[in-house]
């Protein structure tokens, strides 16, 4: 190794580690990803799709930060649907099933295409500590590369252990080693580290599936990309099948719960609730006679099918025999069984907004380590910590924050900070109070000119963003300007209130019995404007009165964020805080207002304290 | 955007001397101007005015303090008024709902002063230690008042309500975020009739069987009886003044008088009524009219009647024709036999002499005990509080806008914005509890 110093470092090449180096190289530093094998790089570790309710969301938010993260799916994509199609925009969840290949591939791709950035190939085995510094890190070989910032992405690797029933592996999944290095640095420090597990289901032959016999799902006739780079979709699409769990299958698992590494207590982690394992479902859900299951297809040219819906901790050889008692699985061959893994994680209220460890100089941390679950959560905490690890080794005083009001990526650091997690952590989009304002196609008017700003933004996603900003604009004037008069929309047979009043586009535009083609037929000159400019003000029309609520909530809510608190208060020092409430602010460190205000059980008098206590110091 | 303008009772609620209300923002001059006969053009900061205080629609409600805080000399920074009246909760409760009705205005949320104080640099650090003891006792303080087995119920009641509005968002959220997801598509039928069901009975709770306006405006007892029965004598003797004219000549009283009177600490309105009998006098046959129309009104009727000459059944068409609670009072006791007293006493009349003192006593007593019952046994729960009225007006306002004939995503956001508003009660509706019953409730997860 020639050169032993980055100014940025990330350790793990998992979709964390991806979007943390790439945006630390894009901000113009020198970036090294370190992983202990680059073919692992962008691996799609279980379920091989991207996106849904809220995780969507937060695809196009990476997009809008210029994340590599929407544009390799809209390259590897195979199935795009997108999800609540039928409900309000606020609500649509962009996903895709994805070629796991190809998903590596573009990923890799990408990466090394990427100025600024060296992949190296090692396992990381210690940190370099200067004090209370993180001055970079120890391969296993021990040898030293230093930086000024480091991050890790250790998903569950980090004393990661899978469970097949009773039996036991070291690993951070199938075929990989899991490194143990890590942990004692970081609880050296005084770090809180827990464990959580999750799972993943058997894989199967899809050779020996009879798909003929099975419920076909299809995706979108007209997949919409995630990136708002692309215009559209060209790598070829797939169907995946639903199949069914039955009373013979429940009673198979029944009667072998106490082989299960799970009801046995080999497991101490929490798993995910809303990720159950079958045999959590069946336990929970008694009643329940059957299960859906959905057979995804892991990529174009590959037979390895992902039975999405029973994760489980048994056995190998009870998988084999309920897989079996499935319509459609009669004969089908598992590749590789279930398993589950419980993995270390640090108690995310040791990070600030920044996914810096707030105990710790130049040590960021982003994905699974901080408690969360799903490759979207774990992307965009990465592009997070890449954009704060590289200002970090600048020197600059700047720090990219993303709060509540602007992205779910805000949201959901916000929640990690302030909470803290016991159970791993998934986006939905009912985690936001500004729903309505957060939506995915509307991610590049939240974010790209601050990403822009920061410097993570290429000039060429700006400059589409500015002509689609105009064109939106414009549009949005015309929409004010085009009116019909009263006795128009009688004779259009509109089924509005004959009140006589004037009817504007945009007041139209608002009314759902009133048809696109209705209001082309009024105004040919619209029928030209690009979908995703239309969309824009339609929507708008169609929120109107509660996009103003939830703006005006979202005015009251920045100026508590923009009171800060710095990190060196001494809370037991604060008139009028009971000792509960100084543990709980003592523990956290909130950096604004807002934060403390959402610890929980921090009461509105706390808050007033505190006010009371910066005015005093004057820090306002 | 205009900030609203905010408003409180700045000391506890309930009798007291004097009551402070403060009122702070943009259009704080507005209460002065449609509240009270100071000349707002020619009003002087820092000047205390006395003056009448009246509702919007005229009547006086009061006579007060008032005082004026022009910005940015004032606690908060903002304009504030001050409004020092007596301490009576009918007072206070209508000035209240008469500041609430000017548009742009609305109840302070906790601590909203102090917040406003302290962003327009208003605060130092004793004022905000000051707070936080404030806010604290502030709850605690109104907790011990106002009727404590009421509390209990109230609590229940809005628990009740909003574990139901988590209900309903959970099966919302559910079935937004969970698309894929198998969840019962009748729950949505059902959905909406407990939307319905709810907003109904906060409906009936904001009404609160006109509870909340008996306290401000009294209890209305009406005393009914033939003529020369003794009912101006009685009211008379209640009053220990000559307000209404007593005569021995049959039909003195034709109209209807009512006097104010606080009874136990709540307010009472008796009226005297023209006696019943069959006439054919013009005037007199409208006096009784009128009398029947309170008599409906009423909210407790006493049946006066000469104890020497009449009986209980003189007013069987009364009770038969009105749901009201009637009081039997036989007068004239001097005059009737023992045997006779005891027969009314066993069918639940009382046996007095109104120009005796301890037996106007007696009646009056025989009064409060029934209004301390008709509120205990009332099955419609009082709002105790401004606050929580306010909160349940905004709750019903978000969940009357609920429907499914909009985007669903648009009705979760109405009933969230009800959840806030009862979550300003019952404290806040959080995520996780959300999440909490939707996993426990659904089977989610592919």
């Amino acid at each position: 190794m020639e050169d032993k110093f980055f100014d940025v470092i990330v350790v793990g090449g998992g979709h964390a580690g991806c979007e943390a180096c790439a945006a630390a190289a894009r901000m113009g530093v020198k970036t090294a990803l370190i992983t202990h094998k680059i073919s692992s790089i962008g691996e799609m570790s279980c379920n091989p799709a991207i996106g849904g309710l809220g995780k969507g969301h937060l695809v196009r938010e990476i997009d809008a930060l210029d994340g590599l993260m929407g544009r390799v799916i809209d390259k590897a994509g195979i199935q795009f649907r997108m999800l609540n199609a039928s409900k309000g925009p606020a609500v649509r969840g962009p996903r895709a099933q994805a070629d796991r290949s190809l998903y590596k591939q573009y990923m890799l791709e990408m990466l090394q295409q990427q100025p600024n950035l060296t992949l190296i190939e090692g396992a990381v085995e210690g940190l370099i500590f200067e004090e209370d510094t993180v001055k970079g890190i120890i391969l296993s070989d021990g040898q030293q590369i230093k930086s000024n910032s480091t991050i890790i992405t250790s998903g569950t690797f980090l004393n990661g252990i899978m469970f097949i029933g009773h039996k036991t592996y070291v690993g951070g999944r199938v075929d990989d080693i899991s490194c143990c290095g890590i942990t004692p640095y970081l609880k050296s420090k005084g770090l809180t580290i827990g464990r959580l597990k999750t799972g993943t289901p058997p894989r199967l032959n899809g050779e020996t599936i009879d798909w003929s016999i099975l419920e076909k799902q299809e995706g979108d006739t007209i997949p919409s990309p995630f990136s708002f780079m692309n215009n559209k979709i060209t790598t070829p699409q797939i169907s995946c099948y639903i199949t069914h769990t039955n009373e013979n299958t429940h009673k198979i698992i029944r009667d072998n719960f106490s082989k299960c590494a799970l009801f046995s207590g080999l497991i101490s982690g929490l798993g995910p609730r809303y990720c159950p394992s079958i045999e959590d479902k069946l336990v929970k859900f008694a009643d329940r006679t059957s299960h859906q299951i959905f057979l995804e297809p892991e990529g174009l040219d590959t037979n390895v099918v992902y039975p999405n819906g029973i994760s489980t901790s048994l056995p190998a050889d009870v998988q084999d025999e309920f897989v079996h008692t499935m319509r459609g699985l009669e004969n089908v061959e598992i590749l590789r069984p279930a398993y589950a893994i419980e993995y270390d994680y640090v108690d995310p209220q040791e990070l600030n907004s920044c996914l810096e460890v707030k105990k710790i100089s130049g040590l960021f941390l982003a994905g699974q380590i901080n408690g969360t679950t799903g490759y979207e959560e774990a992307a965009a905490q990465g592009l997070v910590a890449g954009i704060n690890a590289a200002l970090h080794s600048k020197g600059s005083e700047d720090k990219f924050i993303v709060n509540r009001s602007e992205a779910y990526i805000g949201v959901m650091i916000d929640d990690l900070i302030t909470k803290g997690v016991d159970e791993p952590y998934r986006m939905f989009t009912s985690r936001s109070e500004y729903r309505l304002f957060l939506r995915a196609d509307n991610a590049d008017f939240r974010l790209t000119e601050k990403g822009y700003k920061i410097g993570c933004v290429s000039n060429e996603r700006y400059t589409v963003f500015k002509a689609k900003k105009a064109a939106v604009s414009d549009f949005r004037s015309l929409s004010d300007k085009l009116e019909v008069s009263y006795s128009d929309v009688s004779e259009l047979g509109l089924n509005i209130k004959k009140d006589g009043t004037k009817r504007t586009l945009f007041n139209l535009m608002s009314y759902h019995d009133v048809s696109r083609e209705t209001l082309f037929s009024i105004w040919p000159q619209i029928k030209n404007i690009p979908e995703n400019i239309y969309e824009q003000i339609e929507i708008e029309s169609r929120y109107s009165g509660y996009i103003k609520r939830q703006l005006a909530d979202i005015e009251t809510f920045k100026k508590d964020e923009n009171l800060r608190l710095s990190d060196n208060i001494d809370y037991s020092s604060i008139g009028g805080l009971s000792r509960e409430m100084v543990a709980k602010l003592s523990k956290v460190r909130p950096s604004t207002i807002g934060e403390a205000s959402r610890i929980p059980g921090v009461t509105p008098a706390a808050i007033a304290a505190i006010l009371g206590y910066l005015k005093n110091k004057q820090c306002i | 955007m205009t900030k609203e303008t905010i408003y409180a009772l700045s000391t506890v609620f309930g009798k007291s001397g004097v009551a402070v209300i403060r009122v702070s923002g943009s259009r704080a001059l507005e209460s002065i101007k449609l509240l009270t006969d100071i000349n707002v053009d020619k009003i002087k900061p820092r000047y205390a005015y006395f003056t009448n205080l009246h509702s919007i629609g005229g009547d006086i409600l009061d006579k007060c303090l008032v005082l004026y805080f022009k910005s940015p000399y004032s606690f908060t920074g903002e304009d504030v008024v001050e409004f020092q009246i007596h301490g009576s909760r009918a007072v206070i409760s209508s000035l209240m709902e008469n500041l609430g009705s000017i548009e742009h205005y609305r109840l302070a949320e906790a601590g909203e002063f102090s917040k406003r104080a302290f962003y327009n640099n208003k605060m130092d650090l004793t004022e905000a230690e000051g707070l936080a003891d404030l806010i604290d006792a502030e709850t605690s303080e109104q907790q011990k008042y106002a009727i404590r087995q009421m509390e209990g119920n109230l609590k229940t009641l809005y628990s009740n309500w909003r574990e139901e509005i988590v209900n309903i968002l959970s099966h919302l959220e559910a079935y937004i975020d969970f698309p894929e997801e198998d969840i019962p598509h009748e729950i949505i039928d059902t959905m909406q009739n407990t939307v319905f069901k709810l907003s109904e009975d906060i409906k009936k709770h904001l009404n609160d069987n006109k509870m909340g306006e008996r306290l401000r405006e009294g209890f209305r007892v009406v005393i009914v009886g033939p003529p020369n029965a003794g009912k101006s004598s009685l009211l008379n003797a209640i009053v220990k003044r000559d307000a209404v004219i007593v005569s021995d000549i049959a039909g003195t009283t034709r109209d209807s008088i009512d006097i104010h009177l606080d009874l136990g600490g709540y307010p009472v309105i008796l009226t005297d009524t023209a006696g019943i009998r069959e006439t054919s006098e013009q005037i007199e046959k409208k006096g009784i009219e009128i009398a029947l129309e309170k008599v409906k009104n009423a909210d407790f009727v006493i049946c006066l009647f000469d104890g020497s000459i009449d009986d209980v059944h003189l007013f069987d068409n009364i009770e038969k024709n009105n749901s009201n609670n009637l009081i039997y009072v036989a007068n004239k006791k001097d005059k009737i036999s023992s045997d006779k007293i005891k027969h009314f006493e066993d069918n639940n009349c009382m046996v007095v002499s109104v120009k005796d003192n301890q037996d106007v006593k007696k009646i009056l007593y025989q009064i409060e005990n029934q209004i301390k019952n008709y509120f205990t046994s009332n099955s419609n729960i009082l709002i105790t509080r401004q606050r929580y009225r306010e909160a349940l007006k905004n709750a019903l306002i978000n969940l009357n806008m609920f429907s499914f004939d909009k985007d669903i995503e648009l009705s979760a956001e109405d009933i969230r914005l009800a959840s806030r508003e009862l979550g300003k009660i019952t404290g806040r509706v959080e995520v996780d509890e959300i999440l909490d019953k939707i996993f426990g409730s659904f089977c989610i997860g592919k």
